[in-house]
């Protein structure tokens, strides 16, 4: 018979429609509104799992997130989802659903014969054991624990689902819609705020949900909420994390109630939130008490079982038996005797009780003075040994396989918490509420410690009002009576067998103790010597249970031990909602110039440069292979002419009339005296010393210079101009702006440079004696505006072209038409480092942050009048070492030979490394490999030879030792 | 009492009552020969060599809180020394060896797992980047292999492979004697050898101020009371600069969180450490089958030791680049400990600018991995009141001899 255990009538779940789903491959019947924990154990299956360490058997325990027990791999293949909280999985037509963390089987767990060894099996035994022989460690005992320990199993194919990512400003965020909840966005919402309201549940309520009685209440608030046009109430939303600044973080979970998500929906949705003000009204979770026997299938948390009863009209066992230490709990069980569970009777270890009195009236049997010592069972509950408080008489052995267990309440503080708001100790509840928020924030209903629905949607109401700031409209509230939620504070039954203070993670109360008797007595040191409240449940029902049995063993008060730093996240939340659409290729931009569509139309081989794709180099079908292509190329420029897109580095806008002061302290040399319409080349350091980028600048008024950066440096460059005017010099009137994007730039370089371009350029006399090398001046072609700047990299005459984005496709094609007769030729990247290597020109590999001015015979650079940044500490003894490596040139020895970047110089015969190569390539100017290279006395091992020993590959080649510049080192050309 | 599988046993027939406490927790004395501020991994270690190597006994150990509470039980736990500098391969291979050798030297089980410390390459560039790396590295003596590929494939099979990688992986460089640790062992370890050497180890005890007389440090001012001191060791870091202040000098440090979270527990999938320098992440599986990983710094100075949405965004997006499997994970805890960074993420080991006073700190993102070794070298100092040979490269002088040991541009990833 299927739903055996389903009650004849009741609950919010629909009855009229079957959904099927599957565990551990039997299939079962279930109604939309359950979880699949309530259809579970509709169906009466109480084993769900095992626990992490000794793999003990673990049955349903709560009906919310706080679940330590029932996990399960969610789904399969790809969208398998190990860990997953059956009491948080809603029920869809079709789950599938397996347990975790055992071998073969869930009911024959041959991992559970390790828990034969429990008795050494403490807490912390792997401390102090596993050490001998110490080659064990590795190859056998870890490896056996690995596999022991964990609980679900990863996918091992990419999610095919998509996430979102949203960003939300409120007035008042109201996390959790309870009666407080409710109310409190009610309140705030009717009197005009914006407000944002977060339900990690799918149906609003709360703790309403189980109070058939107040359905009316709920419905009209839910109605009234969701016809306000500034309330945006956001069920299946758990807000996993409270921020500084009131930033809280929180995951809609929007598809994992069906299958597969929609097509072009999301499965889940991750929203920062920014609220003016928060309330918090996430409500409470049930604590257990820690007695011998309590993780047995069966055992479960009195609310939960009174939810499953009244909400999902399931009825979680057959003979259900109450232990409890507060009256609130006798509703629980009240509420199954009503959905017609047979009652056992009540075991309460306090002496009268309204509650005992109450369930007495209803026939029900009451141990009072009374406490649980033990259970009995399988893998399934039978019964419980009830005894005298302490432990007089004899134990009475009652049959039951629902046992129903409220060690009081904890407010769920982990948000106002992980907000600094201090926690403040309730001594009539026995537990921590929040104190005063140093936030802008307020905690309301079972949050704040204020229990029963009534008056958990009055304090609600008032929370509201305060966030709203302003005279607050009066809304319809909940009446009825509540029960007494005070609670004796017992923690533990001290009897024979273990005790549980954390069921996932199976942590004893002995091992709390031994914790203390070692030394572990700080409640931080607890936790991570046993492991307490470090599961996937954050020891949310006996996290303050452990620190009571830890507060008893230092003979301190609960109160004087603390718990443990709440941290975000509340709730485990899933990383691909993290991520959003930031994965694959949108995991980083990918940066593209203005110039890229023409690359692709002519066959451009591309290479990632940070986050730009640049063109490598342009094959034609006559190159044999990569470097042809790039010789090639070289070749145009050094004999005729070619062009490079060189949008990519970085350009900064600087203005204002202290822009050439602000560059004289940026950078080694002098800016103040450039002229209008120059350029001049710039060497910026970092405040150590050691240069930080290049580049050239050009003077386009006397209060406006156009900067140049390298393409890897630009942002930080910007950066660290930004740090300075808003830190070191916020006299100085200057404004930046990043115009990378802005321009595209073009450098057209080789001795047919100028009659190239003179052809197109339209604005500008660029003869020489007009337009000399570092001139810079506006112009036009082809009507479009241009920036020519005569600047070079490679060594040739060259010019650079800037021109806005848009026009940079046409002033490219009308470079390339006028050129064409002396077969003017595009190259990329490769060439580009091939003719700078040849110039002798330094690149990112030289200014790698560890090379000063000197180093790279740029010494020059450094004015010797007026600060600038670096300056006083480039001077200290160890950068002006005449130790330290310089540039050099290197040239392999035998023509045939092959230079690796990254091989090392040592002298022939020893393996003392004396520098290293930085950039190799092939030369077009001379024959061969040449490279470039960091070396110690490098001025004066020019014409020696040594090693170059590439120890990787075992390589040694021999090279000679040269000047840096293989071309024009008068540097004519530049200049013809 | 000796740990042994034996010693268990007898134990667990007594229910595990018999065990003493790893440490005292005694009052503190009037004074002692030397004081190490900080109860972290690094203090800890120094106490115990202290005692242990140079036989001093009348040894302090100040810890604000409690032990290993700060970055000691904040890290990813991830050990190495494929570092650039000699000066740092040797530091840190010191550090690793000492590792090597620390259940057995403790009687602790510290759970060193020499698992291989995988860094990946996204590029050619970043292969030959790689290659003068790792060159340099064999040259020092450390032992590495560049992978391409394919054998990082077949090492990480859950790599992202696939098309639509944004950062293919070219291949990498692995260390095979690098690994994770156990971190709160190995301060616990240390607590526990230092202790029964008679090292005295005194927690929620908070140093308020210095007693400097003559530019001699004479002692220190405590919430416990003032205690004399022959020489002062600080060990303290994310509040290097605080300590610093309080005993009136200055060092060329900056503070910054460094985050980290933790997935919930999986069965075993990932055998490696991981480092990915162009996604910023890097990442292992604990033993208890947690995943654990981090990225970069925050980009601000702080002293709050907190996570915030940005950066977990970042390392998360980081994380899944390198592994689209894992994208249905969930992530169960996030935190940020305080790191105290040098210019060139190198530490800074020595003489302070009081006489009797020394420092340990600066380690960056890189402490934990250096503990054994940072131990050491301060014993070596307190006891001595000289350099040890290897940490003479790392004394404060070389901010003014501007001699850096820059692994910022040496080794392009410094966790």
């Amino acid at each position: 018979m299927t739903q055996r255990f389903r009650t004849a009538s009741g609950g919010r779940i629909d009855r009229n429609r079957v959904l099927r789903f599957r565990f551990d491959g039997r299939a079962y019947e279930g109604h939309p509104g359950d979880t699949l924990a309530s259809a579970l154990l509709a169906n009466g299956v109480r084993l769900v799992g095992r626990s992490f360490k000794l793999h003990r058997p673990r049955g349903i325990f709560s009906a919310g997130t706080e679940e330590p027990n029932a996990l399960a791999e969610l789904r399969s293949g790809a969208r398998r989802e190990p860990n997953t909280r059956m009491t948080m999985a809603e029920l869809y037509d079709g789950l599938e659903a397996a347990s975790q963390n055992r071998f073969p089987s869930l009911r024959f767990d041959l991992l559970s014969l390790g828990a034969l060894a429990a008795p050494v099996l403490s807490a912390g035994f792997y401390y102090k054991t596993f050490m001998w022989p110490a080659s064990f460690w590795e190859k056998v005992y870890e490896p056996l624990i690995r596999r022991a320990a964990g609980l679900g199993r990863a996918a091992r194919e990419p999610d095919p689902d998509q996430y979102e990512t949203m960003h939300a400003h409120c007035d008042v965020l109201v996390v959790g819609a309870g009666p407080a909840g409710l109310a409190a966005a009610r309140v705030a919402g009717a009197g005009g705020a914006r407000v944002i309201l977060c339900e990690q549940d799918f149906e609003l309520g709360g703790g309403l949900l189980m109070e058939p009685e107040h359905a009316a209440w709920r419905d009209e608030t839910v109605s009234a909420l969701q016809s306000m046009a500034e309330v945006t109430i956001l069920p299946r939303t758990t807000v996993f994390g409270y921020y500084d600044h009131n930033v809280l973080g929180a995951v809609e979970r929007v598809a994992d109630h069906v299958a597969a998500p929609l097509p072009n929906t999301p499965r889940q949705r991750y929203w920062t939130i920014r609220a003016k003000t928060v309330v918090l009204a996430t409500g409470a979770h049930e604590r257990l008490i820690a007695f011998p026997g309590n993780d047995r299938p069966g055992v479960m948390l009195a609310g939960a079982a009174q939810a499953y009863a009244t909400r999902f009209g399931v009825k979680a066992g057959a003979r259900a038996l109450l232990f409890a230490n507060n009256d609130a709990a006798y509703d629980s069980l009240f509420a199954l005797q009503d959905a017609g569970v047979a009652i056992a009777g009540a075991v309460d270890p306090r002496p009268e009780s309204a509650g005992a009195s109450a369930a007495r009236a209803r026939g029900i049997s009451v141990w009072a003075d009374s406490e649980i010592a033990g259970t009995s069972g399988g893998t399934a509950l039978h019964g419980a040994h009830v005894r005298r408080r302490g432990g007089a008489g004899t134990d009475t052995a009652v049959v039951a396989d629902l046992l129903c267990v409220s060690g009081g309440i904890n407010p769920a503080v982990h948000l106002a918490s992980q907000s600094r708001t201090p926690l403040r100790w309730n001594e009539a509840l026995a537990t921590y509420v929040p104190g005063v928020p140093v936030l802008a924030q307020h905690s309301a209903g079972a949050a704040a410690g204020v229990t029963g629905i009534a008056e958990a949607a009055a304090d609600g109401a008032k929370a509201g009002a305060a966030a709203l700031g302003a005279a607050a409209p009066a809304i319809p509230l909940p009446t009825g009576t509540t029960a007494d939620a005070r609670v004796l504070p017992i923690w533990e039954v001290k009897a024979r067998g273990k005790a549980f203070v954390d069921i996932q993670d199976d942590v004893t109360t002995d091992d709390i103790r031994l914790a203390h008797r070692e030394g572990y007595k700080h409640i931080e040191h607890a936790k991570r010597y046993t492991t307490h409240t470090m599961g996937t449940d954050q020891g949310k029902t006996g996290g303050i249970v452990g620190a009571a049995v830890l507060a008893e063993a230092r003979g301190e008060r609960v109160q004087d031990v603390g718990l443990p730093t709440f941290r975000p996240f509340a709730t485990p939340v899933t990383w691909g909602a993290i991520a959003g659409a930031h994965v694959g290729k949108h995991f980083a931009p990918t940066r593209r110039t203005a110039l890229h569509e023409w690359h692709v139309r002519n066959g451009a081989e591309f290479m990632d440069a940070g986050q730009w794709l640049r063109p490598a180099y342009y094959p034609i079908p006559t190159d044999t292979d990569a470097w042809e292509s790039v010789l090639r190329e070289a070749r145009a420029v050094r004999r005729a002419v070619g062009i490079c897109d060189v949008s990519t580095l970085g350009k900064i806008d600087v203005q204002g009339r202290d822009a050439a002061t602000f560059l004289d302290r940026l950078y080694t040399n002098t800016f103040s005296t450039l002229a209008v319409g120059r350029a001049r080349y710039g060497l910026m350091l970092r405040e150590d010393g050691i240069v930080f980028d290049d580049g050239t600048t050009s003077r386009l008024a006397e209060d406006r210079f156009f900067v140049t950066t390298t393409t890897v440096n630009a942002a930080a460059v910007m950066a660290h101009m930004e740090f300075h005017l808003q830190t070191a010099w916020p006299d100085l009137d200057v404004q930046l702006a990043s115009v990378t994007d802005q321009w595209a730039a073009m450098s057209i370089a080789g001795p047919k440079t100028r009659d190239t371009i003179a052809r197109i350029v339209d604005g500008i006399d660029l003869s020489n004696g007009a337009f000399p090398f570092m001139a810079v001046g506006d112009g036009t072609v082809q009507g479009r505006p241009v920036r020519v700047f005569r600047i070079s990299f490679s060594g040739e005459m060259a010019y650079e072209i800037a021109t806005p984005s848009g026009y940079a496709e046409q002033v490219w094609n009308a470079v390339l038409a006028a050129g064409r007769e002396f077969g003017i030729t595009p190259y990329g990247v490769e060439a580009l480092g091939l003719l700078r290597i040849e110039k002798g020109h330094v690149a990112g590999s030289e200014l790698n942050g560890q090379t000063t001015a000197a180093d790279l015979g740029l010494a020059r650079m450094l004015k010797k009048r007026g600060d600038f940044i670096g300056r006083t500490l480039a001077q200290r003894a160890g950068l002006t070492d005449t130790g330290r490596p310089t540039l050099v040139g290197l040239r392999a020895a035998r023509r045939d030979e092959k230079l690796r970047a990254g091989a090392h110089l040592v002298e022939p015969g020893s393996t003392t490394s004396h520098g290293w190569i930085t950039s190799v390539t092939r030369a077009v100017e001379i024959e061969g490999w040449i490279g470039l290279a960091m070396l110690r006395g490098g001025a004066q091992r020019i014409g020696t030879r040594m090693h170059a020993t590439f120890p990787l590959k075992g390589e040694v080649v021999e090279v000679e030792i040269v000047s840096p510049y293989f071309v024009d080192p008068e540097n004519q050309r530049v200049r013809a | 009492m000796r740990y042994s599988f034996l010693q268990l046993l007898k134990q667990g027939l007594s229910g595990q009552t018999g065990w003493p406490p790893a440490w005292r927790s005694p009052e503190p004395k009037r004074s002692y020969d030397a004081v190490i501020v900080g109860g972290g991994g690094h203090g800890l270690a120094a106490a115990y060599y202290l005692a242990r190597v140079h036989g001093m006994r009348r040894v302090a150990v100040l810890e604000r809180g409690w032990l290993g509470g700060g970055n000691t039980g904040r890290n990813t736990t991830i050990v190495r020394s494929n570092y650039f500098f000699p000066e740092s391969a040797r530091i840190y291979d010191f550090a690793l060896r000492l590792y090597e050798g620390l259940s057995k030297e403790l009687n602790f089980n510290i759970m060193l797992s020499q698992r291989g410390v995988l860094n990946l390459a996204h590029s050619e560039h970043d292969m030959e980047l790689m290659a003068r790396s790792v060159n340099a590295m064999l040259v020092n003596g450390i032992a590495v292999e560049l992978l391409d590929a394919k054998q990082v494939r077949a090492e990480v099979p859950l790599l992202n492979f696939g098309p639509g990688a944004r950062y293919p992986i070219h291949g990498g460089f692995v260390q095979r004697r690098g690994g994770i640790a156990r971190h709160d062992a190995v301060a616990w370890g240390y607590a526990r050898g230092a202790d029964s050497l008679g090292v005295d180890i005194i927690q929620n005890c908070e140093v308020t101020g210095f007693r400097i007389e003559g530019g001699r440090v004479q002692g220190i001012e405590t919430s416990r009371g003032a205690i004399a001191a022959g020489a002062v060791g600080l060990s303290v870091a994310g509040h290097s600069g605080v300590l610093a202040g309080l005993a009136g000098f200055r060092l060329p440090i900056q503070s910054y969180a460094l985050q980290a979270m933790v997935s919930e527990p999986l069965k075993p999938m990932l055998n490696t450490v991981v480092m990915s320098p162009a996604t910023g992440m890097y990442v292992s599986q604990s033993d208890k089958g947690e995943l654990v990983f981090g990225g970069g710094l925050d980009l601000y100075p702080s002293y709050a030791q907190r996570g915030n949405l940005p950066v977990e965004q970042t390392v998360v997006a980081g994380l899944l680049e390198m592994f689209p499997a894992f994208r249905r994970l969930k992530l169960l805890r996030q935190w940020a400990g305080i790191v105290d960074v040098c210019w060139d993420y190198s530490p800074i080991i020595g003489p302070a600018p009081v006489d009797g006073m020394y420092l340990n700190c600066g380690w960056g993102t890189g402490g934990f991995k250096a503990i054994p070794a940072g131990g050491w070298l301060m014993a070596h100092l307190l006891a001595t009141g000289r350099h040890h040979d290897i940490s003479a490269p790392f004394d404060l002088s070389r901010f003014t001899t501007g001699r850096l040991i820059d692994e910022a541009a040496g080794a392009a990833i410094a966790h």
